[in-house]
């Protein structure tokens, strides 16, 4: 399962990251270094074995359906790159 | 001053032998003098700092001090600190001021503790080294020219250098512990879900842990006392009895069963290491302890398991930095999309891409089982190993990293070595469990080797008692490095 | 060549929580932007989700509803994509294990009944809403929805035509707002469906490739997106094309779909658990608990009012359109009986057609009027049949009086919060007493009437002799005239029939 150009740039483009040819070059080189290290996990047979998601066997706790919070949007919003009439601004979306 | 114990300092405190503004006016001073030099902090704010002063001293005279008010600890900017930029070594969050605490900053201003600063750390707590932050490399005061480790360098050199008395640190795969075990210091993370990790900034969210780094295993449960402790707003956080660390610490070690894991003892670790730890063990048998051998038979696996599991995590993690409700975006862009990229393109360095690059194809269409299924079905192979390892033992006990503290730039051009250098500390944070380094030794060149010690599930209490025997008899850990002002050298 | 249509609906209802699946800010709807986004909302680095039991305990309750599977386990999983209303990157819900797996939904189409069987029902968070128009050349983005608890209820591909999918959408509205889960305001997006759309040639078993179309927030839209996406495929793939498995999005204006710019990465959600939360465990007293809360369902209360009540089929329907006029109708009968009478007395039928033709009539009069919001009390509205079933007034003075009441209660009402009633059950008795309102029932005060009415009206007992029944009914209606209404129109008939036979 050897990592290609193509799988570089589509995943790149997966994760919104900006990356030229040169880049893409360059990263490809070190992930395919790194997918070395990471194929030595296909040696174990692991049919047998239930994955692990949590260090910890416990369930979810629940929270009670009660309103905790309060309007902080100024406080909130001193931190935005671009905010009008409350609403944060991005570029306009198509959808 | 600045060479007291977090203990003596809260004691002078409680003697009024002097009071929390001179302490942390101290140690203000001192990370102005030092830290052009080390860079281990990102943020000072004196006047903040002395106003926390001001008000634990108030409070001591109230009659209402705690242990820990007006003893000046140093947060690692992975902590959102209200009122506080609050960087994660990043350009990503390079203006965000966050508008809230971190649990473990709440835990700490409720006791009085006093924010002495944020810690410098490799950018989102990726790295081993701290030559990832965006804010420039933290240099080891044992030797300027060598790495602190990472990602917890900041809080680890500026302990190391006496610039704060303690710090706190995160671990993902070893972020407390190598850097304790590079600069001569104790790091302790604990088991997964006793500190909260509400307001820490998520690497990988199954293994994050914040814990305490200091200069003594007592030290350590002083702050454990006050990090640890259920969080209901975090939804892994554990609903335990509440636990003091500093009560067992006397307690003899006679009958301890140390388990020695054979694959840390394997090829790879450098001799020098390899010497202290077993002096550190010989001492140990000194004090009545047994040892055994234990086998942790997949331990080799836990590198390439960690580099899928916490990558995969890691890249969903950080999709929130965006550029659209805080942090940086990019100055010019044509549409949504260009906003997007340029921001984390620009945002982000080029471990942290590299990391959400392999994160995003490993959880990507036709890879998902291949990679990040069994890479948690290795995990819980990992686990088990412990498991059945602590059915001969009560900890384990090993060297912290292979070798001692390596040049700036050694292995930043290699990823896959830079990995490597976790080798022994990565397979504890996959199990959940608790794992500690403290200082037993240097080696050749005068460079700090660290002993880790790892514990069962909720054993902080038991492995800080082992540490702190040892600490009764040793001296490692109050060694100092050179040009760090007052103070003897090691 | 003849087609076959295949429609699955993913159905998004808000649940009907304070707070947000993970976080404790409002879910109230109308605020101010942003007001009511509070950190965890807004994704800010550090935060973590903690699940609302009230959102557990509503997908519970509907998997009961339904019939379904509640898995003892289910698995929060992490749905990555990039999008501005989107505030993590990723939208926390369940993919693997799902909280409902199964349970079915039986609908009616003409005089058919059909079952369409429920793939799943899982929770998981709404996003935030983009405003595209108020800024030049930007979007604003309004993170109060976000968070907000969302039950996906997943259909299986059972559905033949646009009638039957807005028929299945009708009852899952009905049953969600039934059972308390969710407002199911369309309007306010509480409740919306997606549809995926196929055709295949008639015969086959092979599914056609689908297209989803997004949001379609009325009943209407959805048929109408339904049939052009329909007629759409066809033409395709009649002229030779292939239908591209796509997300598209119904333009009401143009009455189109359009592909959606937005999803192009829907092919890679890259799912996995997420590891800030942790297996939702559904354990046995509390599903035990809320299926003793569960109330008496649609269907079980319709066949409930056939079997034992004795309504028709059409009448039973009518008064499980929702449950609200149900339990009106109940109470309504409890409240129309004779002291000593069990409601086994309760005459029903007539109970059922004054809520039927009267009440509901009016509730279906004014617009936006909630479900629950009846003018007059159903205590008033029984005691008013209780007099006529005493014979005190006939049924046209009662009918009089609820109109009466009812628009006092209108009026009352207007421009206040709130709804109050007219009249009362008292208040129906003082008002018959004292506008003497009470049923003439005396036989010789009535002939006396009849007497009157036949003399005056030559012409008409000529035209009923001569054959014209019409002419009867004009009689009867002078004579109840006579009596201000008030007259019992039995006691009428029967005498005005005997003496016509004179």
């Amino acid at each position: 399962m050897a990592l290609t150009l193509t799988d570089v740039k589509r995943v790149a483009q997966l994760a919104r990251i900006a990356i030229d040819d040169t880049e893409a070059h360059a990263t490809h080189a070190q992930l395919s270094g790194i997918f070395k290290l990471i194929e030595q996990m296909q040696a174990v047979d692991v049919s047998a074995i239930t994955p692990m998601s949590h260090a910890q066997d416990v369930v979810q706790r629940l929270r009670d359906d009660k309103v905790t919070e309060t309007n902080q949007r100024e406080h909130l919003q001193a931190a935005a790159p671009q905010v009008e009439g409350g609403l944060y601004l991005v570029p306009k979306v198509i959808e | 001053m600045s060479h007291a114990t977090l203990k003596q300092l809260s004691d002078g405190l409680a003697a009024g032998k002097f009071s929390s503004v001179e302490v942390t006016q101290n140690f203000i001073n001192k990370i102005n003098n030092l830290n052009k030099s080390l860079n281990c902090f990102i943020s000072v704010d004196e006047a903040r700092s002395l106003t926390q002063a001001r008000t634990a001293d108030a409070l001591r005279a109230a009659g209402r001090a705690q242990p820990l008010t007006g003893v000046p600890i140093a947060q690692k900017d992975i902590f959102c600190a209200q009122g506080w930029l609050t960087t994660c070594g990043s350009k990503m969050l390079s203006n965000f001021v966050s508008p809230y605490d971190a649990h473990v900053i709440e835990r700490f201003n409720q006791t009085g503790a006093v924010n002495l600063g944020k810690t410098n750390m490799d950018e989102f707590a990726m790295g081993s080294s701290n030559e990832t932050s965006f804010y420039g490399p933290v240099r080891n005061p044992w030797d300027r020219e060598r790495v602190p480790g990472g990602s917890s360098g900041g809080s680890a050199a500026a302990v190391a250098a006496r610039m704060a008395p303690a710090a706190t640190g995160t671990d993902t795969g070893g972020s407390i512990r190598q850097p304790a075990a590079l600069t001569g210091i104790c790091g302790l993370k604990p088991t997964y879900g006793v500190v909260s990790r509400y307001g820490m900034i998520a690497f990988a969210s199954s293994l994050d842990q914040g814990g305490p780094m200091a200069h003594t295993a007592e030290d350590m449960a002083l702050m454990l006392n006050v990090m640890a402790g259920f969080d209901a707003r975090d939804s892994t956080s554990l609903q335990r009895a509440a636990t003091d660390y500093t009560a067992d610490l006397a307690r003899p070690l006679a009958g301890l069963r140390i388990g020695l894991p054979r694959e840390f003892f394997a090829q790879g670790v450098s001799a020098d290491v390899a010497k202290a730890v077993e002096a550190a063990i010989a001492e140990y048998k000194k004090l009545g302890c047994s040892v055994v051998d234990v086998n942790l038979p997949n331990m080799g696996l836990s590198v390439p398991v960690y580099y899928v599991l916490a990558p995969a995590e890691a890249s969903s993690n950080l999709s929130r930095f965006d550029g659209v409700r805080y942090g940086y975006r990019a100055r010019d862009y044509t549409n949504l999309t260009d906003l997007y990229q340029k921001t984390r393109a620009e945002g982000f360095g080029a471990e942290v891409k590299r990391r959400i690059l392999i994160g995003t194809y490993v959880l990507s269409h036709g890879y998902y089982d291949a990679y990040y299924i069994r890479a948690q079905k290795l995990r819980r192979l990992i686990a088990q190993d412990f498991t059945n390892a602590f059915k001969q033992c009560d900890v384990m006990m090993g060297p912290t990293t292979p070798s001692t503290a390596f040049k700036l730039g050694e292995k930043s051009g290699d990823p896959v070595q830079m990995y490597l250098s976790d080798i022994y500390t990565i397979a504890v944070n996959l199990a959940g469990l608790p794992g500690m380094s403290i200082p037993c030794g240097f080696d050749g060149a005068g460079l700090p080797v660290g002993l880790q010690i790892i514990g069962d599930y909720f054993s902080e209490a038991r492995m800080l008692n082992v540490a702190h025997r040892y600490q009764q008899v040793t001296d490692w850990h109050m060694r100092t490095p050179k040009d760090i002002g007052e103070g003897v050298s090691a | 060549m003849k087609w076959e249509v295949v429609i699955g609906l993913e159905t998004h209802a808000q649940l009907s929580t304070a707070s947000k699946i993970f976080s404790g800010a409002s879910t109230a709807f109308g605020a101010e932007p942003n007001t009511q986004a509070c950190a965890v909302d807004l994704a800010l680095p550090g935060v973590l989700p903690v699940l609302n039991k009230g959102a557990v305990e509503r997908a519970i309750r509907f998997g009961l509803a339904v019939d379904a599977n509640i898995n003892r386990r289910s698995v929060f999983a992490r749905k990555n994509y990039f999008y501005p209303d989107l505030p993590k990157g990723y939208q926390i819900s369940q993919y693997e294990l799902p909280v409902v797996e199964g349970g079915s939904i039986k609908i009616h189409v003409g005089e058919m009944e059909k079952t369409v069987r429920l793939t799943r029902a899982h929770l998981e968070e709404d996003a935030g809403k983009s405003l595209h128009e108020d800024f030049q050349g930007s979007t604003g983005i309004d993170l109060n929805r976000a968070g907000t608890p969302l039950l996906e209820i997943v259909s299986e591909p059972d559905m033949r035509s646009a009638a039957e999918a807005v028929a299945y959408a009708k009852k899952l509205h009905a049953l969600v707002r039934w059972i308390d889960i969710c407002d199911g305001n369309m309007q306010e997006g509480s409740f919306r469906c997606d549809a995926n759309v196929s055709v295949r040639p008639e015969g086959s078993d092979k599914l056609g490739t689908r297209c989803e179309i997004k949001n379609l927030n009325s009943f209407r839209f959805l048929e109408q997106a339904i049939n052009f996406e329909v007629r759409r495929q066809i033409e395709i793939i009649e002229d030779g094309g292939k239908i591209v498995q796509e997300t598209r999005l119904y333009d009401p204006d143009k009455g189109e779909t359009r592909s959606m710019r937005s999803k192009e990465d829907a092919h890679d959600y890259r799912y996995f658990p997420d590891p800030d939360l942790l297996p939702l465990e559904v354990t046995e007293p509390l599903i035990s608990e809320t299926k003793e809360n569960l109330p008496e369902l649609p269907d079980q209360r319709q066949q409930r009012y056939v079997s034992e009540l004795g309504l028709s089929h059409n009448e039973a329907t009518a008064l499980t359109a929702n449950r609200d006029i149900g339990d009106y109708f109940e109470s309504v009968a409890l409240s129309s009986l004779k002291s000593g009478e069990s409601l086994g007395n309760a005459d029903f039928k007539l109970c059922a057609n004054w809520v039927i033709n009267d009440i509901a009539a009016k509730m279906n009069e004014e617009e936006n009027l909630p479900s629950w919001a009846f003018r007059v009390s159903s205590d008033t509205v029984g005691r008013i049949i209780l007099r006529i079933r005493e014979g005190a007034i006939n049924a046209r003075t009662g009918k009089n009086l609820l109109a009466r009441f009812w628009e006092e209660g209108r009026r009352n009402s207007e421009g206040r919060g709130n709804y109050i009633h007219g009249g009362a059950p008292d208040e129906t008795d003082e008002i018959i007493r004292e506008e003497g309102l009470g049923q003439v029932s005396d036989a010789g005060a009535i002939e006396k009437i009849v007497d009157e009415v036949l003399a005056a009206n030559a012409q008409q007992v000529a035209d009923y002799q001569a054959g014209k029944e019409k002419a009867f009914n004009s009689l009867v209606g002078q004579a109840m005239k006579a009596t201000k209404g008030k007259a019992n129109p039995q006691q009428v008939n029967e005498i005005l029939k005997r003496k016509l036979a004179q």
